[in-house]
């Protein structure tokens, strides 16, 4: 093998290294890249979708591979609320105050019918029609209740969107 | 009390007893007899104390419109195993009927339900407010005069 041996001079050995091992970015989407990997959900069910939200949570669909397993009983520590069920009048409030006590930047998920839009309790007289008429809902992920594949995918969603918060913005207004 | 006597023979002596404010149900599938809401109170204690049905069951209303409310008991006895339904008639705007909590406490939180949901008054109930729904909820949505109005948007 043939080696020219006046490029061989040329290069500078810290350079070389500095381009394998340093990545150039800004400190907000370092920590977007973080955030997106490690959401920590609050400890939060109103309905039958929190069960499939504990089967997401458990050994079988296990979401802990992508990072999201930290379901935290105080809103204090956490940054995501799945709303996973119906919200009727008496707990909105309810609902609520714990979303305020949540550390911003926190997200929410709409989980199941009834967070997306009341649900078949919809004409009901005691029951909120949507999370988001209270809330500020990040991703509706659609089912009664739906599976944790879905809430798998919901959160595989929102981790696009926290980690490309610009492209969101632009695609959604 | 004697366990001899068939459910059949109480109701036929309370009948007797309290000729023209307590009468059987006929056209019911199982044992019921339907008793005036002054008298009511009184005969649930005597069942209860006197022919060991001592086990409420279920506590609930109905609403047969035009302003008639009916108060609905289940009362069991399990040894021998014996049930029978009591109905119980209130009427008006604002229909009452006499509360039990004094001789079964887990009756509370089921007439505080059945006001919640048919603004029936619990006449002698410590605690009538809402349990289910909101405190600022107008209405008693179970009465058939009741109007939902859909939210959807």
């Amino acid at each position: 093998m043939a080696v020219n041996s006046n490029n061989l001079e040329k290069i500078d050995p810290v350079e070389e290294q500095v381009k394998k091992n340093i990545i150039m970015t800004t400190v907000d989407q370092a920590l977007d890249y973080a955030r997106a990997h490690s959401f920590w959900p609050v400890t939060f069910g109103l309905a039958c979708c929190a069960i499939e939200m504990m089967a997401a949570g458990g050994a079988r669909y296990d979401i802990a591979r992508f990072g999201y397993e930290v379901f935290r009983p105080s809103p204090r520590q956490a940054d995501l609320m799945i709303v996973a069920g119906t919200i009727t009048d008496k707990m909105a409030p309810l609902v609520k105050r714990i979303f305020d006590q949540m550390p911003e930047p926190k997200y929410v998920i709409a989980m199941g019918s009834c967070a997306i839009s009341g649900g078949p309790f919809a004409d009901s007289y005691h029951v909120v029609p949507g999370a988001d008429t209270i809330l500020p809902v990040d991703v509706y992920l659609p089912g009664c209740p739906p599976r944790p594949e879905a809430l798998i995918d919901a959160l595989l969603t929102l981790r696009e969107k926290v980690k490309n918060p610009k492209v969101v913005m632009e695609a959604h207004g | 009390m004697d366990k001899t006597t068939s459910l059949e023979e109480i109701i036929t002596l309370l009948v007797e007893k309290y000729e023209g404010r307590l009468e059987r149900v006929e056209d019911s599938l199982d044992a019921a007899i339907r008793v005036k809401d002054q008298l009511f109170f009184q005969v649930a204690k005597e069942l209860k104390e006197e022919h060991g049905l001592d086990f409420l069951t279920d506590l609930t209303a109905l609403d047969l419109g035009e302003g008639k409310f009916r108060g609905i008991y289940h009362l069991m006895s399990w040894k021998p195993y014996r049930l029978l339904r009591i109905e119980v008639d209130a009427s008006g705007e604002e229909p009452w009927l006499p509360s039990i909590t004094e001789l079964w406490p887990a009756a509370n939180v089921q007439e505080r339900e059945v006001f919640d949901m048919f603004g029936i008054i619990y006449d002698g109930h410590p605690n009538l407010t809402r349990i289910l729904l909101s405190e600022d909820f107008e209405g008693h949505p179970l009465r058939k005069s009741y109007v939902t109005k859909s939210r959807r948007k």
